[in-house]
């Protein structure tokens, strides 16, 4: 289970890296939004990996109950419903910036120009 | 519980609802809110900072969670002074923006009100993952802010700097896990507790989430390799924008000199200090940089951007050296920065709305309406910017020369910051001439094709310009002040003892798991 977890974790960070670095806003946008899964995993797992645990122990009475930790699901939660703004927002930005210069290259340039400079 | 201390995070955030919601088509009602909560700041803030002043922490814990459990608000000399600062700062642009940049755009007002909010909270948070919501909160509030007014050049740099500091939250939140990880919590009183118990086993781990975080807040504080945001951003912004942006770094500075001071300090075993060793090379970095850039500008908006970053690596430097003496130094100079620097965005924005067809381009023009107010601020400015006497720059620098004394190879450091600053004065004297004083050899005179008032924006620009004079004629009675912040800073107990009580480290906050996914997972046990 932990190889699992580590592996999807690298390869999603690894291919959101990877479209995060190329010239096309959408293909950017999509790769912040691996990286954010990426992030999100990650988080959940640091509250260890282990199923079938209450995260919150009723019996005041108890004594080393095997619970799992509900901070990083919170800490999850919060950074999900952040990263969702900010997809949205910088797909607004990638939007305008597509009606402003008819393309989708990070520098605006127009549909000729950024064709020009990707044959160079 | 003293509920004053949680008035600069509630404030504007019942303001900027009510501004974007309720009185949004009204311009004047808008303004007259806006002013109002931002003069309420910096009384709140002046009342926090009398309050701080006694050198007792104070914390407000959030739904009267105990910490570490909830999340609470430190309120100390430091985070006062930086409450007074943001608030200052903010009344000063915005009562620059109300000569119309505010209409250039929807939804200036509460945009503004957020940013405040997010730069308040960031102060005012004792907890690492609080820090992260509260950045994201001035960051989405900039990213409004940065394409205020829209353009083609604005519109792209936005989406740059956007990017970059998504990539940055990433980071952010790839820390925390890992620090979380090891030390099973992120409030950071407790921190300064566990950092120094994690085995021997997990310090790799523990390591890598610090390196992180230090790369974040190199990100926020745009340190060399990280800067490549700040000039398209700060050059493409609208000039109000730009001057609230110069606490923005500082806000970088201020996370580096709070969390690595707690977590990472003195009682952290064989990480302590670790942040030293790669901030100084990056902060002479920065400093290179920013005032070969000053020298090599092409626009009046370009080199205020490399001033900014300039200005950031001197502040740096200061920082890197996590003593009492050089955090007193930093913290004079961080004052001193975010003012000039500010000061000098809004003169940049006068020049261009009374230069059409010339902008800020450094070329000569024709003589342009009030150059010669525009010109006298500029070089008031410029002799505070590059740090000439009499002005703060030169107070500054100079308590940053005398804490850098004695350390090793400070002869490479006086010699980095002197020979930087020539750089800077050349280029702004060459900028300045060229704007201000081939203008009259030039024929014609510049006409802008709309009345622009000039009274407010001066008044506010002149205030900023008063309050450096201030600096430096107070310099003694702040010094003293920033010597009892740094002195308190550098003292963490204190700070341990005000937030978790008596008996240190109650409560473990992790997971009692017995599967690792991250190793060891000793340390986190009691």
């Amino acid at each position: 289970m932990e190889i699992l977890i580590a592996s999807a974790v690298a390869v999603i960070t690894a291919a959101g890296v990877y479209l995060t670095l190329s010239t096309r806003t959408f293909t950017v946008v999509i790769g912040l939004t691996l990286l954010t899964y990426a992030t999100n995993l990650f988080l959940f797992t640091t509250g260890r990996l282990e199923t079938n645990r209450a995260d919150i122990v009723l019996d005041p009475s108890a004594q080393d109950v095997p619970h799992a930790d509900p901070i990083p699901q919170a800490l999850v939660l919060t950074a999900i419903v952040i990263s969702f703004g900010m997809t949205a927002l910088i797909l607004v930005m990638s939007v305008r910036g597509y009606f402003e210069s008819e393309g989708d290259h990070v520098d605006l340039l127009g549909p000729e120009e950024s064709v020009a400079r990707d044959r160079e | 519980m003293n509920h004053w201390m949680i008035l600069p995070i509630l404030l504007p955030a019942i303001v900027a609802p009510l501004l974007a919601l309720a009185v949004r088509h009204d311009i004047v009602l808008a303004r007259v809110f806006s002013v109002g909560s931002a003069v309420s700041l910096v009384l709140v803030g002046l009342l926090q900072l009398g309050m701080a002043a006694d050198g007792e922490t104070r914390i407000y814990s959030l739904g009267d969670w105990p910490p570490p459990f909830g999340i609470v608000l430190v309120l100390d000399r430091l985070s006062a002074l930086m409450l007074v600062l943001t608030a200052v700062l903010g009344l000063a642009v915005l009562l620059y923006a109300i000569n119309g940049c505010d209409r250039r755009g929807a939804h200036f007002h509460p945009l503004f009100q957020f940013q405040l909010m997010g730069l308040n909270g960031a102060f005012l948070t004792g907890d690492l993952f609080n820090l992260f919501v509260f950045f994201e909160v001035l960051l989405i509030a900039s990213y409004g802010l940065m394409v205020h007014g829209g353009g083609a050049a604005r519109l792209r740099a936005g989406i740059q700097y956007v990017v970059v500091n998504l990539v940055g939250s990433t980071l952010f939140l790839f820390a925390l896990g890992l620090i979380y990880g090891v030390t099973g919590t992120l409030n950071m009183a407790d921190l300064a507790v566990k950092v120094p118990e994690v085995s021997p086993g997990d310090r790799p781990l523990l390591y890598a989430g610090g390196s992180l975080l230090l790369v974040v807040f190199g990100i926020k504080s745009a340190a060399v390799p990280l800067q490549f945001w700040l000039p398209g951003t700060y050059a493409n912004a609208s000039g109000p924008v730009a001057a609230l942006f110069s606490v923005m770094t500082k806000v970088g500075a201020y996370a580096i000199l709070r969390v690595f001071v707690l977590a990472f300090g003195e009682t952290a075993g064989e990480d302590a200090w670790f942040a030293a060793r790669w901030l100084v090379p990056a902060a002479f970095a920065t400093l290179g940089v920013g005032m070969v850039g000053v020298l090599a500008s092409r626009s009046l908006g370009q080199q205020a951007s490399f001033a900014a970053l300039g200005s950031m690596g001197t502040l740096l430097i200061a920082v890197a050296g996590f003593t009492p003496e050089s955090g007193s130094a930093a913290l004079y100079y961080l004052v001193h920065s975010t003012l000039a620097i500010a000061a000098l965005f809004l003169i940049v924005d006068a020049v261009i709305i009374r230069r059409p067809g010339f902008g800020d381009a450094l070329t000569a023009s024709p003589r342009f309406a009030h150059d010669g107010l525009i010109g006298a601020m500029y070089f008031v400015t410029a002799i505070a910017v590059i740090g000439m006497p009499p002005l703060s720059g030169f107070v500054g620098k100079l308590l940053i020369l005398d804490a850098l004394r004695g350390t090793t190879g400070w002869g490479w450091g006086w010699a980095a910051i002197l020979g930087t600053s020539m750089l800077a004065l050349i280029g702004f004297a060459a900028a300045g001439s060229v704007l201000f004083w081939k203008g009259g050899a030039v024929e014609g005179r510049l006409e802008t094709s709309s009345r622009h008032p000039i009274v407010l924006p001066m008044v506010a620009t002149g205030a900023l310009l008063v309050m450096l004079v201030g600096v430096t004629g107070f310099g003694g009675p702040m010094t003293r002040y920033f010597d009892a912040t740094a002195a308190q800073l550098f003292e963490p107990s204190g700070y341990v003892e005000a937030v978790l009580g008596d008996e240190a480290g109650p409560g473990d906050g992790a997971g009692p798991g017995d599967g690792s996914a991250l190793g060891d997972d000793e340390g986190e046990r009691k």
